[in-house]
């Protein structure tokens, strides 16, 4: 077990682990952050996809002792004050079925449009085509996200 | 599936459970002071705080004017969470923002709630509206006892009863007095008339919404509770098969871990809510209970199955489809008008065995206390099958077991089974300690309730005048009465009619069979059963049978239903199973289907040229009650990628009581399809599953799904039928019957590989 002390959300906590246990466990055992999801733990799924350095990550398969002082930013970190335009046009879609995958959508489509203010339809493939969703709100999501960069975030 | 609840039985039921509290000694006195007023002096609109209405397990009035409206059925998706209350609300015209929905634990007093089946509008329309219409009349002679005038001079508008004269009484203000007033008869209530919903057939957002968005929504996993351990747990990879011995000395060693220890297996066929067995590991966290299950070294026992080879199986149920078999529905002479057919189309259809995979895997929080009472916090469908299944495991009277339902990260059926919950119980037992319990991702697709793998032998024939006159279809798989019982030798009757028994055309000479196949892994229903399978073959084989004669698809369809009628299949198949409705109540009407089948055409635009490489597909099957046509539209290029630029579905579900998400249902089944078409298969070696995680077990993503999804409604005031699962069976063969116009290429086996 070692200590690490990391910068979630703009806070710093310390938290007492082995340093290969993946970010996902960390956040979701030790803080208490449940809205990163455990979909498949091997990257494949994109459930618990949270930005390190405003990059979309997927936390099961990133080791806590690779972080160092990175910011890690979860969907409870986003839009804490208000909602990010992103949500905003997740709820006019009303894009969510069982809303499981939810959070990694979200995450995935911000950091796309932090990078891509005005993604084409191959963007936005390239970009979410990490996220499974069984549901299968693709079409909505797509929108949504054309939307979001309509209202120029 | 079993739809057992009259809706008269319904009500009564929540009639005699009523709870009547909110006199609270005031002896019907007007002590309600009000605690708020609006600009108009006279709008009395909440009553005393702790004031409650509650005439009616679904619902209860707060004098504060909050109405709790109870969801008893489980949240995986479909939007029911929020469509059942949306019934209540609108009939008592409650104003939604002032709703709290309170999810159920599992308890027989709200009726079914084994959500699956496609069942929960078409079961709970009704008594959902009458529940609401009663309170509404409640309130409206609350108000009128108050003001001392006649009920007719009052009427309910957004949370208050307005009289005639412009004075007002909130909801709130009412609770107490209207729980004071007796209960209606169900022939005093008089229901809205449709034009007057506010909610119903009206968009509204899910109520989970803005948690979901925020990664607030609680899910199974998600729960937490104090000094909670996680348990993993360490499978044969043969469904049922025993273990030879374990050590566990490595992984004991590991910093963190609690307990390991051995959980016997059930033997096959084990049912659907007994553990499968194995080596539990139960450790501080997550991540040191998955390193110390790899640090287990296991030597496994054989079982029964070990021989299990899926593909040597379909191609044996292959064979079994060319002769005849178990006729189980029979009309005219099938073997003359063979012979004196002119042409005569056959063709073999192969389906695999899929897995559920929801996006969030089973797993169950489990506290067992030392009273001898548990709780249960779990992603179910059947809570109270859950319940009866979790005593039953643990010796306790159902009493003492409680099954709060979280929201489910998905489902599809495979959390209708309660096998994962009663695992993670008596690990709790074993532990004396709450525990998590989670299925990792290899777990959930490597020991799965299947998808029946399936082979069909369709067989059509074409006399002279170029009509229909032959029909046979036989069909082999493995029943999901097998995974409970080694006598379910082969299909069930009940499972012969999701798109065997049911076929729907006018054809003299009909021969409807089936072949025995045994389950030898466990087996389960999955998003629309086998309809999955017979909508492929009889969706495919009808339009070699349209080209055969030269008609177009849809031409050649409207030909087949043959004259408008409500079929007689109680006549014609003993044992017929109408998805556990009389067929008087929910016909099939082959108007409907016309009607469905011309609306597509329609709207689809079909018959428009397209280029080469491209190519429009059409099916069309009723299932869960529910008629759907649908047509697909898609692009084949060089190196035989597939896009899905378009689909069209028309739809007739009856009411379409929540329109969002019945269009949110088609959207995603289309998707569900193309997985099922395009993307997953399970495919299973000396009796173990070959697939293990989304690497190789694939699933439609955002650039393999539909591009776009249309869904046009019939309009009628038909009763609401199903429409999770309707989506799912004619999508694929719409798809593959495209994928022929644009390659010349005839789909017979899913997934489909070009």
């Amino acid at each position: 077990m070692e200590k690490f002390t990391l910068n979630i959300n703009n806070e710093k906590v310390t938290i007492e682990c082995t340093p290969d246990t993946p970010l996902l466990w960390a956040l979701r055992d030790e803080l208490g952050l449940t809205g990163a999801k455990y979909g498949c733990g091997k990257a494949l799924c994109g459930s618990c996809t949270v930005h390190v350095d405003g990059t979309a990550m997927r936390s099961c398969s990133l080791p806590v002792s690779a972080i160092n002082d990175k910011a890690i930013t979860t969907i409870e970190g986003v839009g804490k004050e208000a909602l990010h335009p992103v949500q905003k046009a997740w709820i006019a879609e009303n894009v969510p079925q069982c809303g499981f995958c939810q959070s990694g959508q979200i995450m995935s489509a911000i950091a796309l449009l932090d990078q891509n203010k005005n993604p084409t339809d191959a963007d936005i493939d390239q970009a979410m085509s990490g996220n499974i969703c069984r549901c299968g709100t693709y079409i909505r999501i797509r929108s949504a996200i054309k939307n979001a960069a309509k209202n120029n975030i | 599936m079993k739809s057992n609840l009259s809706h008269n039985k319904l009500f009564k039921v929540s009639r005699r459970d009523f709870v009547k509290i909110g006199a609270l000694g005031s002896g019907g006195l007007l002590l309600g002071i009000p605690l708020a007023c609006n600009k108009d002096k006279n709008a009395f609109l909440t009553g005393k705080p702790d004031a409650k209405f509650s005439p009616n397990v679904y619902m209860t009035l707060m004098g504060n004017g909050e109405v709790q409206l109870i969801a008893h059925r489980s949240e995986m998706g479909t939007g029911i969470r929020t469509t059942l209350p949306l019934v209540m609300a609108d009939e008592m015209e409650a104003d939604w923002t002032k709703v709290k929905i309170v999810q159920a634990i599992g308890d027989k007093k709200y009726g079914d709630q084994n959500t699956d089946g496609s069942y929960s509008v078409r079961m709970f329309y009704h008594p959902l509206r009458v529940a609401g219409a009663t309170v509404k009349l409640m309130l409206l002679q609350a108000a009128a006892k108050e003001w001392q005038v006649d009920i007719s001079e009052c009427s309910a508008i957004n949370h208050e009863i307005v009289h005639s004269s412009g004075k007002r009484l909130g909801y709130g203000y009412l609770a107490e007095k209207a729980s004071e007033q007796p209960i209606p008869e169900e022939s005093e209530i008089t229901l809205k008339s449709t034009k007057d919903f506010k909610y119903i057939t009206k968009k509204t957002a899910i109520y989970d919404l803005g948690d979901i968005v925020t990664g607030k929504a609680i899910y199974g996993l998600d729960v937490q509770i104090p000094n909670l351990k996680i348990a993993v747990v360490k499978r044969n990879p043969e469904a049922g098969a025993g273990l030879k011995s374990f050590n566990s000395d490595a992984a004991l060693k590991i910093e963190g871990v609690t307990k390991i220890f051995k959980m016997e297996a059930s033997g096959f066929p084990m049912g659907y809510d007994k553990p499968l067995g194995g080596i539990v590991v139960v450790a501080n966290n997550t991540w040191t209970a998955l390193k110390a299950r790899d640090a287990v070294e296991v030597v496994w026992d054989k079982g029964i199955n070990t021989a299990y080879d899926s593909n040597k199986f379909l191609l044996q149920m292959q064979q079994s489809v060319q002769k005849e078999g178990q006729v189980k529905r029979k009309q005219g002479n099938i073997d003359k008008a063979l012979k004196d057919a002119s042409k005569v189309i056959e063709t073999d259809f192969l389906v695999p065995h899929l897995a559920h995979s929801p996006m969030e895997t089973p797993c169950a929080v489990a506290r067992y206390n030392s009273d001898g009472s548990c709780e249960i916090w779990a992603p179910v469908q059947s809570p109270q099958w859950v319940q009866q299944a979790v005593s039953a495991a643990l010796g306790l009277e159902e009493t003492k077991v409680t099954i709060n339902v979280t929201l489910l990260g998905s489902a599809f059926g495979r959390k209708s089974k309660p096998d994962f919950v009663v695992e993670a119980a008596l690990i709790s037992k074993e532990l004396n300690a709450p525990i998590k319990l989670l299925w990792t991702r290899e777990d959930d697709i490597q020991h799965d309730f299947y998808h029946s793998n399936c082979a069909q032998h369709l067989k059509v024939g074409i006399g002279q005048d170029n009509k229909v006159n032959a029909w046979v279809h036989r069909t082999a798989f493995p029943s999901i009465g097998g995974t409970a019982s080694a006598e379910a030798k082969g299909p069930s009757m009940d499972e012969l009619c999701m798109g065997v028994l049911d076929m729907p055309f006018e054809i003299e000479n009909i021969s409807c069979e089936s072949q025995d196949a045994k389950a030898q892994i466990r087996i389960g229903w999955l998003r629309s059963v086998h309809n999955i399978n017979h909508a492929f073959a009889v969706g495919t084989i009808v339009d070699q049978v349209a080209a055969a004669r030269q008609m177009d698809p849809i031409e050649n369809i409207l030909d087949l239903l043959g004259t408008d009628r409500k079929i007689d299949f109680y006549g014609m198949v003993e044992g017929f199973n109408n998805y556990n409705e009389k067929l008087e109540d929910f016909p099939c009407d082959t108007q409907r289907l016309r009607k469905v089948v011309e609306l597509v055409k329609e709207k689809s635009e079909w018959g428009k040229s397209m280029p080469k490489g491209k190519g429009m597909g059409f099916a069309v099957h009723r299932s869960f009650l529910t008629y759907v046509a649908c047509v697909v539209e898609v692009e084949v290029d060089d190196q035989n990628n597939i896009k899905i630029p378009m689909v069209h579905y028309a739809v007739d579900c009856g009411v379409p009581v929540n329109p969002d998400r019945i269009k949110a249902q088609f959207e995603g089944g289309a998707a569900f399809g193309t997985s099922l078409a395009l993307k997953s298969e399970i495919n299973v070696q000396n009796g173990a599953v070959m697939e293990d995680n989304f690497n190789n077990y694939l699933v439609a993503r955002i650039t393999d799904a539909p591009i776009n999804t249309a869904v046009h409604f019939i309009e009628n005031e038909e009763k609401p039928a199903g429409v999770g699962e309707p989506p799912v069976p004619p999508f694929i063969p719409a798809l593959c019957n495209a994928i022929f116009k644009a390659t010349g290429k005839r789909i017979t086996r899913l997934p489909i590989k070009l």
